[in-house]
């Protein structure tokens, strides 16, 4: 115990402005998905003289990761749900409501219902908001016709009641952001299952992706998967004229600068930005994301506020639900250094990103990171791809690993 | 070369500023990259595009190494007469490409 109250006094005196209570060291952590949660547990497990108050305002959390499976009907929707059970029998404090702003200079969350809760040191882990306004036409209402379901939950369930609606010969259009984005290989995992779904049960239907991008993760991978399986999937890239500009959501109509497609079916992923809660509370800069330092993910904006997940400029890590998780293990170690005075050590971090391109068929992307020059930097040659002449059996080894991988990290993060 | 994607209106009215989008599929290699075995890249990039109007130039642009790949140029016009809208770029090595179009003016 000698070392945690050395601990305690070192992180009462690098807080001089702030008048502590005598007690534990208090850390709150902002947001419940996979960077949160896993950043709450971690730091209950290396650090159990913290209290650790998770703020989440849903009980029940939609994991992204395979959601895509749900949306083509091979997968239920329960599979992706999960809730604070765990975490609170850890001992982490759940408060089940909306925060609304961060005083970091006072070091408190502002909830919905006007409470506040102190904190010593804060765990962002907001996820993302859709800039619904970068598409002209576009709203929260006309996602309720052309869903984006790129944040997993009820949009996920209506764009897989849409698409078994989809007639047979119809035509599904897919709109794809300009990088940053959450999940930079989740859309042409989506397009995937998509071209899937209509081949199995629509087979005279076809796929549009129009894409603000001419490169994307695993290109070569899920273009030769592509060309081999679905011949009703075609992909148009930004100097194809891809970049989507308008919708209208009325007359199902997607818009390019250069050309206008009907569609029986669109699926609008938006452009992202960090969770509102991080621009409110000024932790994000002008690119709409949060700087963060690569060794402690402490912000480079608001001391004491440190940010993980998808809202983070990570550099070159994705935003991704492995991602989130590395980033929540390091940065509450970080964390625990800091209450007890130590200075954070140089952290690796790894991320692997599987794809299932069809049941059986599945391909992966891993990295491996380092803080180089103020930001995480890809190690060269650490990671890599699948191989893109590999027998069907390594694809569906493949595609057992990622329900694998999935069943870890939810088991990590959630319990 | 690929055919360029080209959007402007099929008839405008007289007296009417209306906006031309050309978007040319070229890698615009700046000439400032090595290859694998550290050799430089030669710079190859469309340095020059010149939009006519009844035979009229109207719009000239020169494109330096710092344009991306793929230049996507939107400009106006003012409708004056019916007539064809040329558009010529030109690249490094001096090939030139054109696409013209048919414009009603009521």
């Amino acid at each position: 115990m000698r070392a945690t109250r050395r601990g305690l006094l070192a992180a009462a005196l690098a807080l001089p402005a702030i008048a502590r209570a005598q007690g534990p060291a208090r850390v709150v952590v902002l947001g419940g998905g996979f960077g949160g949660a896993s950043a709450a547990r971690r730091l209950r497990q290396i650090a159990p003289e913290v209290a650790v108050t998770l703020i989440e305002r849903s009980a029940t959390y939609h994991a992204c990761p395979f959601s895509n499976a749900v949306i083509a009907g091979l997968r239920d929707m329960a599979a992706q749900e999960f809730t604070y059970g765990a975490l609170a029998a850890d001992g982490v404090k759940v408060i089940a409501q909306a925060a609304t702003h961060i005083d970091a200079t006072a070091r408190r969350v502002i909830l919905a219902d006007g409470g506040t809760v102190q904190y010593d040191r804060l765990i962002l882990s907001p996820g993302i908001e859709l800039r619904f306004k970068d598409i002209a036409g576009y709203s929260d209402v006309a996602a309720g016709v052309m869903p984006h379901a790129w944040k997993a939950g009820p949009q996920t369930l209506l764009l897989r009641d849409r698409l078994a609606a989809v007639p047979d010969g119809g035509t599904v259009v897919m709109s794809v952001p300009g990088n940053p984005y959450r999940c930079p290989p989740g859309p042409y995992e989506r397009a995937s299952l998509i071209a899937h779904y209509l081949k199995t049960h629509k087979p005279r239907a076809k796929l549009i992706v129009l894409d603000a991008k001419d490169a994307f993760s695993k290109q070569r991978l899920f273009q030769a998967a592509w060309k081999s399986l679905y011949p009703n999937l075609e992909w148009v890239g930004l100097s194809g004229g891809g970049k989507v500009v308008e919708v209208d959501a009325g007359s199902g109509t997607v818009k390019t600068e250069f050309a206008s497609y009907k569609a029986d079916l669109a699926n609008i992923i938006p452009p992202q930005r960090a969770g509102a809660i991080a621009l409110v509370s000024d932790v994000a800069d002008r690119t709409g994301w949060c700087p963060i330092d690569p060794v402690s993910f402490e912000s480079r904006l608001q001391p004491g506020i440190h940010v993980i997940g998808d809202a983070a400029i990570a550099g070159g890590m994705p935003k991704s639900a492995f991602a989130a998780n590395a980033q929540a293990k390091v940065c509450a170690q970080a964390v625990a250094d800091l209450l007890a005075g130590r200075t954070p050590g140089e952290p690796r971090l790894i991320n692997t990103c599987y794809s299932i391109v069809a049941p059986d068929y599945g391909i992966s992307v891993a990295g491996v990171y380092r803080p180089a020059n103020g930001v995480l930097t890809d190690i060269e040659g650490a990671g890599g791809t699948s191989p893109l002449d590999a027998p069907p059996e390594t694809r569906a080894e493949e595609a057992r690993y990622a329900e694998s991988w999935f069943r870890t990290i939810t088991t990590e993060a959630f319990g | 070369m690929a055919r360029p994607l080209i959007n402007a209106p099929k008839s405008v009215r007289r007296g009417e500023v209306f906006d031309i989008r050309i978007l040319i599929a070229h890698p615009m290699e700046s000439g400032q990259r090595r290859d694998d075995v550290g050799k430089p890249i030669p710079r190859e990039i469309i340095n020059r595009f010149v939009c006519t109007y009844g035979g009229e130039e109207v719009f000239r642009a020169e494109f330096f190494p710092a344009i991306a790949a793929n230049p996507f140029l939107t400009f106006s016009v003012s409708a004056v007469e019916s007539g064809v809208i040329v558009m010529t770029w030109t690249d490094d090595l001096g090939a030139s490409q054109f696409e013209s179009i048919e414009i009603t003016v009521t």
